[in-house]
């Protein structure tokens, strides 16, 4: 029998600079697609600080050790050559003293050092990077990733959270700020990037680089200006002047910043901000299945 | 016996370089001969990680038995530890005068890193 | 020579507005801007730039398709999926680990350094300042940020200035470790939201985590008082000192748009408290 395999669009919402609403907007589109009867996916890939639970909840979640593999080495075999050392190009083994050193902090397990040992005296254990949670929450399908502390790299964590297998119509990526190696992680492979952006000086700025990022990745994308006040243009003409699209804006209102200290999802809190994710969501979701559908064309 | 102290550069006459794993060289020297020679570090200064660990290498492979430097972060603490390498830190001053006060036994061995390294 | 960093767990917290001000308050520093993937201290600093210098970040692979000879055997041995059914190398997945170059049986690969982003030296009104540009979606910013905190502590030490000001990035991970490692204090600029909370509560665990003294203070404290007395309260839990609380103020976002800190910019409710949390943060700088 043929299992009928279910194309998921995944939408990604990222900005360069943090604090802008990302988790907001993410948190309450999942919440509207859902409630329109769409299967919904919510990934917070924002592992270093994760968001998104406090505003769905944790509870009955199930969770797994996210770990990388590392080298052990077989001291009883290991005859100190430094073969492994030459292959590492991290200095997470190094041969000194007659042996092998291992620094599994540094090491990117890439398998090199076990390839390169001639005298097969490396294998491989494991290292804890942090852990991954899902669960079910008002009809969303939600996970997410959180990076040990003092763990300095969360790209692997992010690709388990990106591996949550579902049979989705829609999924959502929430994404770190910024613009560097655990943003690209997050956002490649999506079918659409929305870039929340606020209409400061460095909301501006910011949006800039994230552009240029989702640009180089080739993704097509479109702006949502978060605290949006009547009448401030910035934002919307440097969308303009570049011909990005301008999916939709939210306003800034106290009411709503009001709701997100308290954890409460906006569009439980406000009947008009319910409304305005309807809208925003309805036009997200047309532009991003159509990108979806060309992608399959291709 | 042969020692290492971090160095500005390349004589005994130029300033000791405070960080182990990111300094500039090595002077490395024979204190019963009084024959000394540079090794230079420049690749490990631009190191994207694990400069310390890498500097340690380098100067275990020069066979110097002791490293005189300002700071010794918890990587390189640990290769050169690994390597039977002693590690005395608190340097100042030119790398002659290192010397001299090696000599004399005024300088500090350290049993474990004495700073946080610049990379986890 | 004492080093500052002010750090935030979440985003748009407020830290760069809080290290602009303290820029111009503090006396005898050199500026580092460690938040090199979304730089935005140089906006309302006006740095004068004297000195530019290339950084490159890893390296990446390159396949010599004259050479190769589709024999497969990097890709099967490559974990990072980055080589495609024609060789081709993707550049986002490549760690630069070197797996292939070493076991290519034809050496058609080959690692080649990248260009990764740029670093300044530049002359602002308040003093000397560090700072970089990382190319959007490039790695390695933690090598940037060790390289960018490096140069401000030599500019320190060679004009013998007394403190180096980071502004650091937000998050725990690998931009950060390098942002924090070793410094005198940690100024950690939260607000008052279960968000702000939560990120607190991690970025103060990694300062435990590396043994670095950090002080506390609440931004846009009046948008959510209970939770500023949250906030409060977990810091006397923690032993973590509060240095202040600074009121939600529109002449914020003024300034910036004037392209100055707000301290420079008015005598408002924000740049006052701002200034007292200077005084405090400043003397717990003298004391540790």
């Amino acid at each position: 029998m043929k299992e009928e395999i279910r194309q998921t669009t995944t939408i990604a919402v990222a900005s360069g600079k943090g604090g802008t609403g990302k988790t907001t907007v993410a948190v309450n589109l999942a919440l509207t697609f859902s409630r329109a009867g769409k299967k919904t996916l919510l990934l917070d890939c924002d592992v270093e600080a994760p968001n998104a639970h406090i505003f769905l909840g944790t509870e009955g979640m199930e969770s797994s050790r996210v770990t990388v593999r590392v080298p052990v080495v077989d001291e009883s075999k290991c005859d100190g050559c430094g073969a492994c050392g030459k292959a590492c190009r991290f200095s997470a083994i190094v041969s000194l003293g007659g042996k092998a050193l291992t620094f599994p902090s540094l090491c990117h397990a890439c398998g090199g050092c076990v390839i390169a040992c001639p005298n097969k005296a490396i294998s491989e254990g494991e290292r804890e990077i942090g852990a991954a949670f899902r669960g079910m929450f008002h009809g969303v399908d939600f996970a997410y990733g959180k990076l040990r502390i003092g763990e300095a790299m969360s790209p692997p964590l992010i690709r388990v959270v990106k591996k949550f297998k579902s049979d989705a119509e829609l999924a959502i990526v929430d994404s770190p700020p910024g613009t560097s190696c655990p943003v690209v992680q997050s956002v490649r492979g999506s079918d659409y990037v929305a870039l929340v952006t606020e209409p400061t000086p460095f909301g501006l700025h910011d949006l800039k680089l994230a552009v240029e990022m989702i640009r180089e990745i080739g993704i097509p994308f479109g702006c949502i200006v978060n605290r949006a006040e009547a009448g401030d243009r910035l934002a919307h003409d440097f969308c303009l002047e570049n011909d990005i699209p301008v999916i939709g804006a939210i306003p800034d209102d106290r009411r709503a910043a009001e709701a997100y200290s308290r954890g409460i999802p906006l569009i439980d809190a406000l009947p008009d901000f319910k409304l305005l994710f309807e809208e925003l969501g309805g036009k997200l979701i047309e532009t991003a299945e159509a990108c979806a559908r060309k992608e399959v064309r291709r | 016996m042969k020692i290492a102290i971090t160095s500005k550069g390349n004589t005994v006459d130029s300033p000791v370089d405070p960080r182990f794993g990111r300094a500039a060289g090595f002077m490395v020297c024979d204190i019963d001969t009084g024959e000394c020679a540079y090794k230079d570090n420049a690749q490990n200064l631009s190191a994207s990680q694990g400069a310390g660990i890498q500097s340690a290498k380098n100067v275990a492979d020069s066979g110097v038995s002791a490293i005189v430097t300002g700071h010794c972060g918890p990587k390189a603490f640990s290769a050169l530890k690994a390597a039977g390498i002693k590690i005395y830190t608190g340097a100042e001053g030119t790398v002659a005068e290192n010397i001299e006060k090696f000599k004399a036994g005024s300088v500090k061995e350290i049993d474990n890193a004495d700073v946080e390294g610049h990379w986890s | 020579m004492k080093e500052l960093t002010i750090v935030s767990g979440k985003g748009g917290a407020g830290k760069t507005s809080v290290a602009a001000s303290f820029a111009a308050l503090a006396r005898d520093k050199a500026i580092a801007d460690c938040d090199v993937d979304a730089a935005d201290l140089h906006l309302v600093m006006e740095p004068a730039i004297k000195h530019r210098e290339p950084f490159s970040g890893g390296s990446k692979a390159e396949i010599n398709l004259e050479k190769c000879s589709s024999c497969g055997l990097c890709r099967t041995l490559c974990r990072f999926d980055a080589i495609d059914e024609d060789y081709k190398i993707d550049d986002f997945a490549c760690e630069g680990c070197g797996v292939c170059t070493d076991n290519c049986p034809e050496k058609a690969a080959l690692l080649i350094p990248r260009h990764a982003g740029e670093l300044f030296v530049s002359n602002t009104r308040n003093g000397p300042m560090v700072h970089a540009r990382l190319i959007p979606g490039e790695e390695n910013s933690g090598k940037l940020v060790s390289l960018v905190r490096s140069r401000a502590r030599e500019i320190a030490e060679n004009e013998k200035l007394g403190l180096v000001l980071i502004d650091g990035s937000p998050g725990i991970g690998c931009p950060v470790i390098a942002s924090v490692t070793g410094v005198s204090l940690l100024l950690i600029v939260t607000e008052p939201t279960l968000s702000g909370l939560h990120d607190l509560d991690r970025i103060a665990s990694l300062a435990a985590h590396f043994g670095i003294p950090s002080a506390v203070c609440v931004n846009k404290f009046d948008i959510n008082i209970e939770m500023t007395n949250s906030i409060e309260e977990y810091c006397a839990g923690k032993k973590l000192p509060v240095v202040g609380r600074i009121p939600y103020d529109t002449l914020v976002t003024k300034a910036q748009i004037a392209g100055v800190s707000v301290v420079e910019y008015s005598g408002g409710a924000a740049a006052l408290e701002v200034s007292r949390v200077w005084k405090k943060t400043n003397y717990m700088l003298e004391t540790c």
